[in-house]
């Protein structure tokens, strides 16, 4: 589904990429606080869902070639973040959602692991 | 043997506890490396261990040189630290073992995952280091074809 859908679907506040909602297209996610888990087992493409609202985690989407990141439980990245966002043109969605609740309605809705052995 | 000829080559510093530029360095090797059209999975491989290396320069030693490479075969990192050194480095290696603070894994780091994951995503890995003066690691992903970096 298009990051859009994925939007409406969770009822996000869209923090930055407005613009791109409607070209990312999310198959697979990856759910983490541990940046280190994201750096060593997502894969490609995959949508970052975290709770972790720090530079790190757009740095860590940005070198793993995530396709943008999901802050869940409320959570919104400070100005610097967005910033950093914006410079790599990563999308930031952020829910009230619980990361449970959020991995549960993405399953269902048909998206996938996006995660290594 | 000849020393391989270096195409290009570019430097890096990163300091201790210097979180918010954490991942600036990786982040211009991406750029650079995607410049000279290295394939997309090779940058992405170089650039995570880039960022976990770059991390552990932050979080444990003084300050650090991180050196891109670009040769016609490969692209090297060799990032020279001045620290603490590591005392165990088979120690270290191994998945799991960490002597994180809560401070760094409140950022998402500190996992004990970092040297390990660098290996893994490399091609050649090399590590030395000298406790109380500090470690210098050497990776490097081999590349199928030349850099472009005549153009670049």
């Amino acid at each position: 589904m298009h990051l859009r859908e994925l939007s409406t679907l969770l009822d996000c506040e869209v923090v930055w990429g407005h613009d791109l909602l409607d070209r990312r297209e999310v198959k697979t996610c990856f759910a983490a606080d541990l940046m280190s888990d994201v750096l060593a087992f997502s894969e490609p493409g995959a949508l970052l869902i975290t709770g972790l609202a720090s530079l790190q985690s757009v740095h860590a989407a940005d070198v793993a070639d995530l396709t943008g990141i999901l802050y869940v439980g409320g959570k919104r990245p400070a100005e610097q973040v967005l910033g950093l966002a914006r410079q790599r043109a990563i999308p930031l969605l952020t829910t009230r959602h619980s990361m449970f609740d959020v991995c549960a309605i993405l399953r269902e809705a048909g998206l996938k692991p996006g995660c290594k052995d | 043997m000849r020393e391989p000829e270096i195409l290009y080559v570019e430097r890096f510093r990163i300091l201790h506890n210097d979180y918010e530029h954490g991942g600036d360095a990786a982040a211009a090797i991406k750029s650079i490396l995607k410049e000279l059209g290295i394939p997309q999975e090779e940058i992405r491989r170089l650039s995570i261990a880039n960022f976990e290396a770059e991390m552990n320069v932050i979080m444990y030693a003084e300050e650090a040189e991180m050196e891109l490479q670009v040769l016609a075969d490969a692209v090297c990192i060799v990032l020279t630290d001045r620290g603490q050194g590591i005392p165990d480095i088979e120690l270290a290696m191994t998945p799991g073992y960490s002597t994180a603070t809560p401070a760094m894994r409140e950022r998402g780091f500190g996992a004990g995952l970092g040297l390990p994951n660098i290996k893994k995503n490399v091609d050649r890995f090399e590590i030395k280091s000298a406790v109380g003066v500090g470690t210098t690691l050497r990776y490097s992903i081999s590349l199928k074809h030349t850099p472009r970096t005549g153009e670049a």
